[in-house]
């Protein structure tokens, strides 16, 4: 199957001329064929202009010149504006939205050959952590509850991306994590996915949740196809004033570096009192995998770690009502008349915007208010610093630190969500390394009794993305995570 | 490490009034039938934020973006253009080389 490959893997059947560029896209394009209608993963699939790039790669192959992502089929986040192709940031209010430009990220991986199967499905301009909160529909999680068909969500917000990448309807996909939205999808999809570190990889392009939080990065099959498709959506672009002007390393060569020496914090905080003891089971597994590997386990502890979902859940939705004041109808995308131009704007955003978008404007508006500003945003913004600076303490001690990705695996629809703040919770272990911009990388380490993946994750210091890649290589290698999802391409449906 | 959730529904920091006020300092509408919900959810997520007084932040800078990535100014140089049809392609009406728009100034 074309389907079932990895990208590392397809890479080298390309070029070993065992089947073609236009035959790996053709094979992805049945997949979301014959799966799309039921998991509602792409959005938009460009199937006419992949088969065009594909035949292009097919002759970059033969002539010799062909990068490392040629001829392989990703699917993109919405939230990534592409030259000439819809996108919508899953709102009404930009459903018929057509950028005249590329984001850097997407323009850097077609520089590297990669063809574009479609835009995928995610939470409405990246604010959820199920894929509920999409105007296109619900994305369902293409793993099952033993013996269950009940609708599992694949995470959020990259739940499209999440989703086609475990149902083998993409080789891997472009996401967006603010708060854990490529850690958290990759874990209840039972795929690998990394944050990098803020300012690792251009915002221009990517339509904006919170912006200094706001990160790119891969998800796909592996460490490894992680890394190749880092290395080429990474580097400085003078476009986003935050972008660090850093070499780019070798990612891929990083994931064979030896452990040996290698000191591995724990930290105490993450072991909450509620957490699921398949979960902590998973966990201990993983400490014991790096032993074995030759590293030193440390405990270590991060003190401000509670607090990170609360001063993310100001600081989020306060960036986020300025960064969405710009849509008001009148220059682009949905537009509701009004008898007055105040009406316009608010007929405009009330009915263009869906419940949890108007939830986070509405809350971001009200802590930046005159008389809460110092109360919310400000504390909020202190706090931020002690998080960060638990964080660069612990970074003298030790190299990386291993925590649960997750602390359940998928919930079902319907599950979790009479109230707002027990869907936060789901970001418990991935929102303070958001908070303080270090890299984040989800590694898939076993399966519930329920038959669920539960993942791993792995923090590093800033730019510590190689020692992510060594750690995560080696954590996957002794996971051995073989397990595929009921609803696959090429499996039963 | 523990989230506190039980007593988050007691008496909401948010009545409609002060809803209807960030909805108009927000340019949204909302229907009157909403603004008791949006009171109710909101507040209970105001409640569970006030965790955070808790917190000793005596001497604390405010972290302002990341200490990771540093602000950038350019030269002030033009380093775009001519790209009239780009900038108009979303334009829900456009005259010659316009956008038409309702009356924005008042």
């Amino acid at each position: 199957m074309l389907t079932g490959m990895k990208i590392t893997e397809a890479a080298d059947g390309l070029r070993q001329k065992k089947f073609s560029a236009e035959e790996l896209t053709k094979a992805h394009l049945n997949a979301i064929d014959k799966l799309n209608a039921r998991l509602n993963a792409y959005i938009t699939v460009t199937a006419d202009a992949a088969i065009n790039q594909a035949k292009e790669a097919d002759k970059k192959l033969a002539s010799g010149d062909a990068p490392a992502l040629t001829g392989i089929p990703l699917a993109i986040k919405d939230l990534f504006c592409t030259k000439g192709v819809k996108t919508t940031a899953a709102s009404r209010i930009l459903e018929n939205f057509v950028p005249p430009y590329e984001s850097t990220v997407t323009s850097n991986l077609l520089r590297d050959g990669a063809v574009f199967l479609g835009k995928v499905n995610l939470d409405e301009f990246a604010m959820g952590s199920g894929n509920l909160n999409s105007a296109f529909g619900a994305v369902e999680n293409p793993w099952k509850r033993k013996g269950e068909d009940t609708f599992l969500v694949p995470g959020g917000s990259s739940g499209g991306s999440a989703a086609a990448v475990a149902a083998q309807m993409a080789m891997g996909a472009t996401g967006t994590d603010t708060g854990g939205s490529i850690r958290q999808p990759a874990a209840y999809c039972g795929i690998t996915g990394i944050k990098p570190t803020y300012g690792r990889c251009s915002r221009w392009g990517i339509i904006a949740y919170a912006s200094s939080l706001d990160q790119a990065g891969p998800m796909g099959k592996s460490v490894e196809d992680c890394a190749i498709m880092l290395q080429s959506m990474a580097g400085f672009d003078p476009k986003d004033s935050t972008s660090v002007d850093k070499e780019v390393p070798d990612y891929r060569a990083a994931c064979n570096r030896s452990l040996k020496g290698m000191k591995i914090g724990i930290p105490m905080e993450y072991r909450a009192p509620g957490l699921s003891p398949e979960i902590e089971a998973v966990w201990q597994q993983g400490i014991n995998w790096l032993k074995d590997a030759g590293c030193e386990i440390v405990d270590v502890s991060l003190p401000h770690t509670k607090y990170g979902l609360a001063t993310y859940y100001i600081i989020a939705p306060a960036e986020a009502s300025s960064n969405l004041a710009r849509y008001d109808g009148v220059r682009y995308g949905r537009r509701i008349a009004g008898d007055s131009l105040d009406e316009l704007y608010a007929n405009t955003r009330g009915a263009g915007f869906g419940d949890e978008v108007k939830r986070r404007i509405l809350m971001g508006t009200y802590v930046l208010s005159a008389g809460y500003y110092d109360a919310y945003y400000l504390r909020a913004q202190k706090v931020r610093k002690l998080i960060y600076q638990d964080f660069m303490n612990v970074f003298d001690k030790v190299d990386v630190l291993l925590t649960p990705t997750a602390p359940t695996a998928a919930f079902a629809k319907g599950e979790n969500q009479e109230d707002p703040v027990q869907m936060y919770l789901n970001d418990i272990f991935t929102v303070p390394a958001s908070m303080a911009g270090v890299p984040g990388l989800a590694v898939p380490a076993g399966l519930s009794s329920q038959g669920l993946p539960l993942g791993l994750q792995l923090l590093g210091r800033p730019f510590g993305e190689e020692t992510l890649f060594a750690v995560g290589s080696a954590m996957e290698k002794a996971a051995n995570f073989t397990h595929k999802p009921t609803l696959l391409a090429g499996g039963s449906l | 490490m523990e989230v506190e959730l039980t007593d988050k529904k007691q008496d909401s920091v948010l009545d409609k009034k002060i809803v209807q006020r960030v909805a108009k300092l927000s340019s949204l509408a909302v229907k009157e039938d909403e603004l008791a919900t949006y009171a109710a959810d909101i507040g209970g997520i105001i409640n569970w934020m006030e965790q955070l007084n808790e917190v000793d932040i005596t001497n604390v800078q405010p972290m302002v973006g990341t200490e990771i990535a540093q602000l950038r100014l350019r030269e002030d140089v033009v380093t775009d253009g001519e790209c009239k049809e780009d900038v108009l392609s979303n334009a829900p009406e456009r005259i010659a080389d316009f956008y038409a728009v309702p009356k924005v100034v008042e």
